[in-house]
């Protein structure tokens, strides 16, 4: 079962037999009830806590208010409101500029890593925990880390940099290191993680592709181009989605890095909503920014999920 | 990885070759675990390097002196054991709450059969689209509804049904025959002596996979406990260290060594499930 899953298999379980006699149909029917019975804390869990929250962020994004009593109705004058606001625009461009570099790289190192410990070398469990490691520690630790490494004055990154016989880089103070610090953190914190996905992946090559390619005479980069680039092709869809989902996000290594800044530098959408919504108070504006990543969440997954379905035809 | 292995020799074209691209390779691997552990070792070698290793010009890869009195110094400036219980109290309560709803909601979507299953399925998986933040202020509105503010439900409760932990169990359940569970209806067992005797028993790298991210996600949470938690006696420890990150800026020493001390539960608990989490990943389908 590959990751296209979630529909694919919903459509493929549907084909159960509807029972003819009556006792079938009332044995179902109990066994409907229990089904529901045990589900139900799940449901109204997700009821409570994202569905509802997540109309109700549409229905906020159309009032102005500041979080204490009924906020004032005022239609689309916070997506008014937003389209000249600067910063709102910066965290826009940031993120996507942001998920734009980082989620290519975390993926192509993670299938290097993978394609790397894929074959019996010293150490390979060893190697495999550690690369993984980045990603179970937590955002603040990572962030507070990688706030003292990149340190202007006795960070250790300008240490080494000096040491190399160059100039510390003005990594807190200067908008595109800064940005280029979290990239780097995140990337760090990610690459295992498509590492991993990525070895379960290579496990489920058909043996014969291979077989047939070394027949041809293929080798090294045409292998991987040809067998398993295409064979992988199920993994990348799923690890695109889920790491373009994660890396809009991205909220605490940010917050605790560089706090969104110098000036706007390294702001993001959810860095800006948190603030609006919980530090200035305007909880209509940060609902509507919160549409806005949601509609754009959305829409990628759509149009990915078609050119996934597009080439899987073609194939 | 036999198969890409009898590949490679082929391709390499006799066993000179491939013995000298196996050293390359595990060589390239040390200078990439050197890079990927460095930020690691360099948390713990802050933490235990006195002051004046840390503001001098010099790079030392070794303490000049074995500080441990950093972890205390730390520790008890602010109300860190309070919060590590705090942290450790969430996190278990949460564990067990998830893993145990994820678990029956797994076994109902993979395994009974009712009406509007595949709707259900849908809706919950079309849940792990919608970014935590676009439904912050609407979630902590019904949190305040409740009265909940400052507690740790706040906390626990609204984050405890977990789509993809609820994807996961599914998959993992698929895989088990359906002649396990008929064979104990026939012997008269009821639906949940069903799941407790026959299908647990066989989800043991599914538990391990559920517990190991549902831990993580809890013990690393920051954004939502930083809002519904207002006092400082009920923070978690990513907060206590971003409010030490406030109160003791330059104390990179501390700050490093507290790092550390929230880190390592985290660590732990990769490391007794980790050899689970490759193969729950490979098994439950996510490939």
């Amino acid at each position: 079962m590959t990751v296209q899953a979630p529909a694919g298999s919903a459509v493929r379980s549907r084909r159960a037999p509807e029972p003819r006699s009556a006792p079938a149909r009332r044995r179902r029917r109990r066994e409907g009830a229990t089904a529901y019975l045990l589900i139900a804390p799940n449901l109204v869990l997700f009821a409570l806590f994202m569905l509802i929250p997540l109309l109700l962020t549409f229905v906020l994004g159309l009032q102005e208010s500041s979080g204490f009593g009924a906020g004032r109705w005022i239609g689309l004058g916070n997506y008014r409101q937003m389209a000249s606001d600067d910063v709102f625009w910066r965290s826009l461009v940031n993120t996507l500029v942001f998920a734009g570099i980082t989620v290519p790289a975390s993926l192509a190192l993670g299938l290097g890593l993978a394609l790397l410990l894929n074959r019996p070398v010293r150490g390979r469990a060893a190697f495999r925990s550690l690369f993984y490691l980045p990603y179970v520690i937590s955002g603040v630790v990572i962030g507070l880390t990688g706030d003292w490494m990149f340190n202007e004055n006795i960070g250790v990154v300008n240490k080494i940099l000096r040491v190399l016989g160059g100039d510390g880089v003005s990594w807190q103070s200067s908008p595109v290191p800064a940005f280029a610090s979290v990239v780097a953190v995140i990337v760090w914190t990610h690459v295992g993680f498509c590492m991993v996905i990525y070895l379960a992946g290579l496990q489920g090559v058909p043996r014969e592709r291979y077989e047939a390619a070394s027949v041809d005479g293929a080798q090294g980069w045409q292998v991987l181009r040809h067998v398993t680039l295409p064979a992988l092709r199920p993994t990348t869809f799923f690890l695109v989605v889920m790491m373009v989902i994660t890396t809009f996000q991205v909220f605490d290594v940010v917050y605790v890095l560089t706090g969104g800044g110098p000036g706007n530098a390294t702001q993001m959408l959810t860095t800006y909503a948190y603030s609006t919504g919980f530090g200035s108070r305007r909880q209509g504006y940060a609902a509507a920014i919160g549409v806005v990543m949601y509609l754009l969440v959305l829409a990628f997954t759509v149009v990915w999920w078609r050119a996934h379905k597009h080439q899987e035809a073609e194939a | 990885m036999s198969v890409l292995s009898t590949t490679a020799r082929r391709a390499g074209r006799g066993r000179g070759r491939s013995r000298a691209t196996t050293a390359g390779r595990f060589a390239l691997l040390l200078v990439i675990a050197v890079i990927m552990a460095f930020p690691l070792f360099w948390m713990a070698l802050t933490a235990v390097s006195p002051e004046r290793d840390l503001a001098g010009p010099d790079l030392r890869f070794w303490p000049s002196s074995l500080e441990l009195g950093n972890f205390s110094r730390a520790w008890n400036a602010l109300p860190f054991s309070t919060w590590f219980v705090n942290s450790v109290a969430i996190a278990v309560v949460a564990v067990v709450l998830t893993v145990s709803i994820n678990l029956v909601a797994g076994f109902v979507l993979a395994k009974m059969r009712f009406t509007g299953r595949n709707v259900v399925l849908l809706v919950i998986v079309s849940t792990l689209m919608i970014p935590v933040q676009v439904v912050m202020v609407p979630q902590f509105r019904i949190v305040a509804e409740l009265g909940w503010v400052n507690s740790y439900w706040a906390v626990i409760i609204p984050r405890a049904a977990e789509a993809f932990g609820i994807f996961l169990a599914r998959q993992f359940m698929l895989a088990i025959p359906d002649e396990l569970i008929d064979a104990a209806k026939v012997d008269g067992a009821g639906t949940l002596r069903i799941l407790r005797s026959v299908i647990l028993p066989l989800c043991k790298p599914l538990i391990a996979v559920l517990v190991i991210f549902t831990f993580m996600y809890r013990w690393n949470e920051f954004a939502w406990p930083l809002i519904v938690l207002k006092d400082q006696d009920l923070y978690t420890l990513p907060i206590g260290l971003t409010f030490l990150q406030g109160q003791y800026t330059t104390d990179y020493s501390g700050l490093m060594a507290m790092a550390l001390v929230s880190a390592l539960p985290m660590l732990v608990v990769f490391l007794v499930f980790q050899r689970y989490l490759v193969q729950g990943i490979a098994t439950t389908g996510l490939k």
